[in-house]
Order: structure tokens, then sequence, then C-alpha cells
């Protein structure tokens, strides 16, 4: 049932004039609440006049009431709608004040500013690839005798080819006897072969040294060497080794591949292997073009080593093969210079190396 | 090894082009490094005669030619040559020809007025020679017209193969030959060494004695006089192989036995009979003897070396260089050929002592044929008496040739089982057969005897490489390699993974990983704690890298140093690699050590308006050294820091990492005298984690425990305390957690002051604790008792007083 608004008798009229006012008057929530309080507290203007509804006649009461009521209600949404204006202004001046100049440089810190040095990187690379075609890693000491860095892998004793590998020396030690710094990460072959029964299936990164100094020889420098030791693996399967391995390091979908028979005390056939390029102004780009570029040696692990490590050559059989870590980063990631590679310049490692969280994968890419 | 592909074709009968020479050598194993071409670059310029040469109108020193150059019309030249003159036969340049010798594309000139249509070239602007006094004066039957080349026998290219120290049989013209026609590319010409007889008996060359205590050191001694020679420059056909190959042809004599070294891999020496006074005695030198060689040195001997000596002492250098005092000259009429057979070892032994690279060291430490020593010098003896004439005597052998051939067992399916190559038995027979090998098929296995030339071969598996060498290792099909387990194993040791996530750790910080050498210099070796005499290298290849590192940090400092004279002043580098304490293997340990200097630090690297830019100090080492070790697994919870570390670090700013009884690492700011002794920068601070130092997990924990997370709210409460500046925050910590274990999880200190209200020598060490309700909320009077336990735990331990 609609009823007609009562006419506010002029005395109300006025009051709720002079609170309107003063609600519109409150700068901020504590002055709106002051005009709250006094308007509609306890002891509030309206609430004093609510109070003289109870003296009044019934007829009376009938009219006033809901003046009185409606007065009150109107008060009230004044009041919230005043409040919602002041918190709306209050949330856009304090947005204002909070302004910064996002153009400002933030620090990214250790992720964006740390790097890798490209060894560790192709370090990791060479692991990931021979992880899923089944090896496992191996590793040994730098310092090495001369047994197993030379006599167990069938350098007889002065041999040429012992000549050609500039060995450091370590002291003479009490028995006459004298460590040496290893020349190839091979002695690790042996190492594997005398603590593990085929079937084998390891990489061996590392570090070697030889006493050798000039644009492309450092005094260390690093190797992997692979070993495969069952009783079938042969020539065919180093091939394809070999090959898988170059397409996935290169990330190149052909790997041409020439085996160059060549000379290895330690194995039997040795072979020297090429990967097909193009030599250009620009560098070398490799699986593609008519030349020939040399990345590693290989072979089928010698009779005599099978013997030094205690394994019947006639029931065991397998393949070797080593190559430079550096050179291959160099051909990877197109290094100009070996040397570069120890002299901690900043400027070098910022340029060549590698974030931290760029961990090499297969699932992801090697290289991104 | 170096050959013109004329001298091969003495030895290999064969219609195949140069490429595929080339390519063949290279299959089978003799890498072709280099060929060298001179007929080429030559190729336009023609043999001319200078018809008249008038002087030049305006130039005293120049001439004005006119050439026949076989082209029908004269052209005029104008020429600077002193030795221009009418009549003279030499080389003409056309125009539009490059000049190799000087770079220059010729053009048609007028030089002073007068036009030049050409050039007569002199040794140098050919690029043969440095001659350049004038032009080239050739004979004058030299055919006009003709390419100058062919006329010189200049195309004939140059082969530079590598050798393998394996195959010394290929050290000679004759074995590349052999290995060639074994793979089709030609048939070997039979060589012609029959005996050359003896004019008569009378002229015996002087007795030898073999004294070496080591019969191995001489096995056979072959000698021959011959007389009447007439020794003087050799013939031209000599010369140019022997230049062509980078020798200097000396005389007759001397070339010989350089020809026949390098075509028929037969060292051999000529000694001047008249200068050899007595009986030849081959013997190892005294000690201290001392000797001339036909390089013009002197070299001391010792008794391992074995000579050749007379009456006047030593002659020769056996099987290395022979002597000044007894080499033939040009007026040599009676000389001595000698071939001999020396050992490998001591002959390498002696040339690496003395520092002598010579043909025949090279050739007799790799192996030369023995039973071709006698042939050799009947061939040798008919090439003298061919070019010097004179009358041979006969030859005189003492020792005894060895029989250096060799029989294997062989069953054929060596070749499938090793190689993966399918062949039939038939064609890797003949293959073996074509190498020199006498293959006896009757018997099973076969019986395969080895030419004298191929010591190298000793088994099964040299004959499968000969066979897939020469049949061809392309035909080997790549096969895949099977898979031993579906699923990889552990491809990585513990070690090695923590290797590759310390890197990764630090470098995630914002250190840059760098590698340096495994070696130090003695002074920065003992200033890190090592430079013992075992780790010294015997043969170090500089002073800076002599003494194999005991710590990471002398080799990151000298490192940041470098960086920092460049320039950059705000740098943090790390490295994770072995160091030594010893030559045992267990001796080296994995290092992970960084340092960091200036504005350097996890957050960001130099002045930032974010912050005030202090520079990294020694709490970024201790939280990288942390980090490093929560990285890969070790109890960096756990873990224990005392105030010592080893002395390259400052002694008041630097702490030892410990567990238990052992030390995992240390960090701190490096010492300061230290620093200034190496040049580096003021303040570094760093540290080393030895990875093998921290434990390795128990076993693997594949399920986790359950997670226990209470739903009633934790409870924070702050205490300060007072304390002397020695007690260690630590202890503070310590004893505050171990008040009520049951309630308190966390303890931090959040504020560390001196100052006002803080008696001197003392700090004030402010903490927050964290109390977390295991059953029911906590009332203020439970509160109450935690405090009051906390505080007489943290006042018991470190006699701290509440701070008021």
């Amino acid at each position: 049932m609609d009823v007609a608004p009562t006419p506010l008798p002029d005395d109300l009229a006025a009051l709720e004039a002079d609170i309107n006012a003063a609600v519109d008057a409150a700068g901020d929530e504590a002055a709106l609440e002051a005009v709250r309080v006094a308007a509609l507290g306890k002891k509030g203007s309206v609430s004093e006049k609510m109070k003289t509804l109870g003296r009044m006649s019934p007829d009376e009461r009938k009219t006033m009431g809901p003046a009185l009521n409606g007065l009150k209600a109107r008060i009230g949404d004044a009041i919230a709608a005043r409040r919602e204006t002041l918190a709306a202004e209050a949330l856009t001046r304090r947005l204002a004040a909070e302004t910064v100049d996002v153009t400002l440089e933030p620090q990214l810190g250790g992720t964006v500013d740390g790097r890798i040095h490209p060894i560790s990187q192709v370090m990791d690379e060479l692991v990931a690839i021979f992880a899923d075609l089944g090896f496992t890693i191996a590793e040994g000491p730098d310092i090495e005798t001369d047994d197993l860095n030379f006599t167990k892998l069938n350098f007889p004793e002065g041999h040429p080819a012992r000549d050609m590998h500039d060995t450091f020396f370590l002291p003479e030690r009490a028995d006459g006897t004298r460590r040496l710094l290893r020349t190839h990460t091979s002695p690790v072959q042996i190492r594997t072969m005398l603590r593990q029964k085929p079937p084998i299936r390891i990489i061996a990164p590392g570090r070697t040294y030889r006493c050798d100094s000039d644009q492309t020889h450092t005094p260390m420098f690093h190797q992997v060497e692979g070993l495969v030791i069952d009783e079938q693996a042969h020539v065919g399967h180093l091939k394809w080794v070999l090959t898988e391995f170059c397409k996935a390091f290169f990330e190149v979908e052909d790997a041409a591949m020439r085996f160059r028979p060549s000379f290895f005390p330690f194995t039997e056939p040795s072979y020297e292997v090429d990967i097909r390029c193009r030599r250009s102004a620009d560098g070398i780009e490799l699986g593609t073009g008519d030349d020939w570029l040399e990345i590693l040696g290989s072979g089928m692990v010698h009779p005599n080593v099978l013997r030094n490590c205690g394994l019947d050559p006639d029931v065991y059989q397998g393949f070797a093969w080593g190559m430079g870590i550096d050179r291959i980063a160099m051909l990877k990631y197109g290094m100009p210079d070996l040397r570069a590679f120890f002299e901690a310049d900043v400027r070098w490692l910022g340029h060549y190396g590698f974030g931290p969280l760029d961990r090499p994968s297969l699932a992801g890419g090697l290289s991104r | 090894m170096k050959f013109t592909l004329s001298w091969l074709k003495d030895h290999l009968d064969t219609d195949a082009s140069l490429e595929a020479i080339l390519d063949g050598l290279t299959v089978i194993g003799l890498e072709v490094e280099g060929v060298e071409d001179r007929a080429a670059p030559l190729a336009p310029f023609r043999i001319a005669r200078v018809v008249t040469a008038e002087q030049h109108p305006d130039a005293d020193r120049l001439r004005v030619l006119t050439v026949d150059a076989g082209a029908g019309a004269v052209v005029q030249v104008v020429c600077g040559a002193p030795n221009a003159r009418a009549g003279l036969v030499g080389v003409f340049a056309a125009p539009g020809t490059h000049i190799p010798g000087t770079g220059v594309d010729l053009a048609i000139g007028t030089i002073r007025g007068v036009e030049s249509r050409g050039m007569m070239l002199s040794e140098r602007e050919m690029g043969l020679s440095d001659a350049h006094e004038g032009i080239v004066d050739l004979p004058d039957d030299a055919p006009v017209g003709t390419p100058y080349v062919e006329w010189a026998k200049l195309d004939d290219p140059v082969i530079e193969i590598g050798v393998t120290p394996n195959r010394a049989d290929c050290l000679g013209v004759r074995g590349v030959a052999r290995d060639l026609a074994a793979a089709g590319l030609g048939a070997l010409k039979p060589l012609y060494d029959d005996k050359v007889p003896a004019a008569h008996d009378g002229n015996l060359p002087p007795a030898v004695d073999l004294e070496t205590a080591d019969p191995a050191y001489c096995p056979a001694f072959a000698l021959r006089l011959i007389e009447g020679v007439k020794n003087g420059p050799s013939p031209e056909w000599m010369k140019r192989r022997l230049t062509a190959i980078g020798l200097r042809p000396i005389n007759r004599l001397v070339d010989v036995t350089n020809y026949l070294t390098y075509d028929l891999n037969r060292p051999l020496h000529v000694f001047d009979a008249d200068k050899v006074s007595g009986a030849l005695t081959v013997r190892q030198a005294a000690e201290g003897e001392t000797f001339e060689a036909l390089d013009g040195r002197t070299y001391t001997l010792d008794p391992s070396m074995v000579v050749i000596a007379d009456a006047n002492g030593v002659e020769s250098l056996a099987g290395v260089m022979g002597g000044e005092a007894s080499g033939s000259s040009e007026a040599t009429t009676r000389v001595l050929v000698e071939s001999a057979l020396w050992d490998p070892i001591n002959i390498a032994r002696t040339g690496r002592t003395l520092g002598i690279n010579s043909d025949a060291r090279h050739r007799f430490e790799r192996g030369v044929d023995p039973a071709f020593a006698e042939p050799g010098l009947e061939i040798a003896t008919r090439l003298i008496l061919e070019l010097c004439g004179g009358t041979p005597g006969p030859t005189v052998t003492v020792g005894q040739v060895p029989d250096a051939t060799r029989v294997i067992a062989f069953p054929p399916t060596e070749i499938k089982r090793l190689s993966g190559l399918d062949v039939t038995e038939d064609a890797a027979a003949e293959t073996l057969a074509a190498l020199g090998f006498t293959v006896d098929r009757s018997a099973t296995p076969w019986q395969v005897t080895t030419p004298s030339w191929r010591a190298d071969v000793e088994g099964k598996a040299d004959l499968v490489e000969e066979v897939v060498r020469i049949v061809g290792i392309d035909d080997v099909a790549p096969t895949p390699l099977p898979r031993l387990a579906p699923v990889a194993p552990k491809v990585l040791t513990t070690l090695q993974s923590r290797v590759a996530t310390a890197r990764r750790a630090l470098a995630a910080r914002g250190m840059v990983e760098a590698v340096t050498w495994s070696f130090v210099s003695k002074p920065d070796a003992e200033a890190f704690g090592g430079g013992g005499a075992a780790l010294a290298l015997a043969n170090p290849i500089a002073e800076a890298l002599s003494d194999m590192r005991p710590s990471l940090l002398p080799g990151l400092v000298r490192a940041v140093t470098r960086n920092v004279n460049r320039g950059h002043a705000d740098l943090a580098l790390f490295e994770v690699g072995q160091v030594f304490a010893g030559d045992e293997p267990e001796d080296q340990t994995t290092s992970a050590a960084g340092v960091r200097q200036g504005r350097n630090r996890p957050a960001g690297v130099g002045r930032h308006w974010s912050h005030a830019g202090a520079a990294a100090d020694v709490f970024d080492a201790k939280a990288d050294i942390l980090a490093a070790l929560a990285a890969i697994g070790g109890p960096a919870d756990r873990v224990e820091v005392t105030r010592d570390a080893p002395s390259h670090y400052h002694p008041g700013r630097s702490g030892t990492l410990r567990l238990g009884p052992k030390v995992l690492g240390h960090f701190g700011e490096l010492h300061p005298a230290l620093l200034a002794e190496m040049d580096a920068p003021e303040r570094l601070v760093g540290f080393e984690l030895t990875l093998e130092a921290v434990p390795e997990p128990r076993r693997k924990a594949t399920k986790k425990p359950a997670l226990s997370a209470s739903d009633l709210m934790p409870v924070r409460r702050d205490f300060a305390f007072i304390v002397t500046e020695a007690t260690d925050a630590r202890a503070l910590v310590k004893a505050a957690k171990g008040s009520r274990k049951d309630l308190i999880t966390d303890v931090t200190v959040f504020d560390v002051y001196r100052g006002q209200g803080v008696p001197e020598g003392h700090k004030s060490v402010a903490i927050e604790v964290t109390l977390q309700p295991v059953d029911r909320t906590l009332t203020d009077e439970d509160i109450e008792t935690v405090s009051q336990a906390l505080v007489d735990a943290v006042a018991k331990a470190t006699g701290a007083t509440l701070r008021g």
C-alpha cells in the first residue's frame, strides 16, 4: 500500500537540512562520524526527536512516527553515501601518493647475472646425450702413474708415441717412480676395466695436461673418453655411437663422418674421425659442405689393453674414443681462441657463458 | 713424409689421377696433409729468347728488349736486369699474368716513355728462390715457346702425408706405393736389388768390431768400400726431387744416402775412407766423450749412446748423425758405405737426450726393415757407381740380421667379429697378400706370416685393421648399440651430481664460473696451504704454473685481480674443480670456491638506487657457502660454524663449517697482508667447500614423512639480551631453542646493537621466538612460564642478561 510521504513539520525540515549540510561538509571519516553521532547517536538530535514519540497521542504518533522514521533513514543513507565518497577520495589520494617511476631498472640478481663456463655447459651436454645412450660417467685422478697413463695402454717403454705426449712429471718418489699429470683421459678406461666387469659403457670427461703452449695448445685442456666393452661391440657400433653423438651434440640433421685409419697404441684398428663441414670467412659450418674436419680419435680396444686389465680378448671386445671438450665447444659455439677459456675474463665469460638455469637436456633441446 | 708424384710412379705403375691417389692415401690411413702444385702459379710463363737489347733512351739502368716467346712476332719489353742481353734465354711473362713473387697482375705499361708489353722474370719473381740479381738465364738450347714448368720439370706435385708411428714402412716412397697398389690404385713395380759383385776382393773395408754391452744395440752392420769415385754435384733429376721435399742437395755421395732414406726407408751413412783410421768399432760412448757432428755442433756423449769409432775417436753417432771429421767431400775418392741396424729405443733415447731430430733417427726409432739392410746397400752401391763411377769391393756384414717375420694364427672370422665388415675370405687373403703378408689358407685357423717391414703387426687385431683399411672402412655399416637396460641406470655418482649442482647454484647467486689452471706459482701454493715438494712439477711450463694447486682461491684471486685491473670493479667468480693435498688419487678432492669483490652481492651488482650499495662482506661469503651446501643436499641446518679458519683468511672475519669432527669448508675475508702480497684488491671475501666432505645421504628418501601442520596459531615474542662481544650469537640462539623444544620452533636474530644503553665490550642481541602450541591455545600464563625458562637457559649458557 502506497502511502504518500508525510510532509514534515517545519522544525524537522530545518533539522534535516542542517544535518545534510553537516554531512556534506564532513571532509573525512572522523568528521562524518561526529555528524552521525550528533544526529543518530544516543543523544543525537534525531534520536532525541524519536524519544518524543512515546509522549504523543496515538493520532499524533500515526503521522509523526513515519515522518521521523523516514527522516532517520534518509540521514543514515546520506551518511553512508558520504562515507563511500570519502573512501573513494581517500583511495584516489593514496594511489596518487604511492606512484613510483617504474621506468627505473630493478636488479635482477643471480639467475640473470650468473654464468656457467662453456666447458661445464658442454660437459653437461655430453652427460645428457650419453645418459640417453645408456652410458654412465666415470672419473679418475689428474695425477696418474706411468703405468696407467702409458704402460697399461700399450705404450711401450721408449716408444716415440710416448714422446709425442709432452708429459708433465712430478718429482721422483722414494721408490724411484714418478707420477705424472695425465696426458689424456684414457687412464680412466683402465681404471674402469680393472674395477668393473663388462658390459661397460662409460664416458669420462676431465682435465688433461701436456707441456705445450701456443695459439692452439694450452698446458691444460679437457677431454672426454668413451669406452664400450662387451662381447659383441664392433666398429659398426662405434660408427653408430659417434654419428648419433655428433648429430645430437652439434644439433644437425645429418652428420656425415669419415673414418680414417690411424694409429693409437691402445686401439687396434684405430681411426681418426672427421665430420663434414663447410669452411668460409664466417667460420666453420658443420654437417654440410664438402670439406672435412677432424674431431676425434677412436678404435677397437687393443687386445694388449684388454689383457692388461684382466679381460680375455677372445671373449671381450669393444671400442673407445677420445675428443677435446674445449675443441668441440669452440666448434659448436664459435670461440676463436682456446687460451681465452682459462683467462677468466668476465667479458669473455659474460659473452660465451651460459645462464645458470640453462641446464642442457635432450627433452628441452640441448642448447635452447 | 714428402714425395713427388713422379717419384711415386717410379714404384707404382698407375693410371690413377692425382685426385684419386690423394683420396686413396687418406682412405688407407696415410693422411694427405698437403699437396704443393708448384706448376700452377708458373703455368703461364714461357721460355723466351732476347732478340735485341738496346739502351733505354731516358734511363741509364734500363734496357729495351725485343723478346721472342715463340708466339710469332717479337714483343718489346723494358727491363732493368743487369744481365739482360741479346741472345739470353729466359722466362717471359705476358701482360695479364699474375707474378707470384710480387703478387702483381702484370699490365702493359709505359716506362719512361717506352712501352713495355711483358716482363722477363727473376727466380724471386717466380717465387722459386730469393735470387734477384738478374733475370733467369737458361741454357741456350732451352726450347723457346715451351712452358717453363714443363722444361724445368716443375709440373710434379709434391705430396705430404702424415705417417703414424706404427707405419715406419711408409717413411719410404716404396712403402707408400705398396699400400696404394694393395688398395687397387696401380701395380707395385719390381725393385731391382740384385747384388753388385765386387770388382776384386782386394779392396776390403776396415774391420768392424761390435762391442756394445747389449748386442741388441747393433744386431748387424754392413760395410762396403768403393774406390775411385768422383764426387760432385748430383744430377738435376736428383737435386729436383731432394729440393722438392725440402732437402738441400750437398754432393752425390751424401745425396745418395738422403735419397735412399726417403725412397726405400733405408738410412745409410758414407765415410770418406781416407779419413778413417784403422778398424771401426761399434761401442758405447765414454762418459763425457765429445763428437762433432755433420750439423757443425759438438755433442757431449754418455755411455747410453752408441757410436762408431776409429783410432781417431768417434766418427759417427750410430743411427742418428754422422761426424764432421770423416764426412765425404767433393775431394772424396774412396768411400765407405754403411748400412746398419740399430735398437729403436736406444736411438730414440739418444736423439731425445741430445736434441737431434734427423731423418735417420726418425726412421731407426720407428723401426726399419731389418731384412733390407743388405739389399739397401747393394742399391746404394749401384747408384753410387752410376753417379760417381768407381770400383766396389765386397760387402762385409758383421752381426746377424734378425728374422723380423712373425706367424699369426688368424681365423678370418675375426674380421667380422671386430669390425662388423662383411668381406669374402678370398678378398681378405688377397688384400693381405698385396701388402706383403704370406697367407696359408690350408691351415685352420689361417697362418699369416708378416713381412719383415711390418714389425707393427703383432696379432689378429692388426690383421683385421689391415684388411678393413684396404677394403674400406666405409663399407662398415653403422650398427645401433643394443640397450643394456630399458631405463638408463643412475648416470652420475653423488659427487658428479654435486659438482653440476654446485655450479648451477653458485651461478644462480650471480657468480661467474671461471676455469683456472690446475697449477699455480710456488708462492701462491705456499700461501694457500700447499707448496710441498711432492706437488711441484719437475718440468713446469712457466714459473707461475709450477705447483699443483692446494686451493682454488689463488687462481680466483689472480683472476679477480686481472679483471679489476681491466676496470671491472664489482666481481664474483667461482670455480668447482680439483685441488691437491698429495700425489695419491685420494689426495685429490673437489672444491667449490668463490670470491666476491666490490659491490657484487647476490641481490645484484654495482651501485643502485634501491640500496646503499655496500660491498660484499663476510656474510655474503657465508651465505654463498651455505647456499652451495644446501643445494647439493648437505645439512646446512645442522652445520656448526666456528670462529677459526686457515691463515689465508682474516682472523677476525672468517669461519669454518664443521659437521662433528669433519671440516666441510671455510669462508671469510681473505687476509689483507696476503692480498697485498698478491697485488690483489684490498678486500676480497671468499669461501671454499670440499664436496667430498659433505656426507652422502644415508638412503634415498623416496617417501617423505607426513606433514604435521598445526591448526593453532603460532605465537611470536621478542627478547633482547646483553652479552659480551666474544659471545657467539649462535650459542645464544641454540640455548633459546633448546629451552623448550616442544614449543619453540624457530629463533632468529633480528637485531644486533652496540651503543647507548649497552655497556662497553658488550652487544645487544635481539631475537624473535616462535612458539607453536601443540594441543591447545597458550594462555598468558603459559607464555610467561616459557619466556622465563628461555631467559634462564640463555643466561646459563651465555651469561646474558635480559635487556631492560
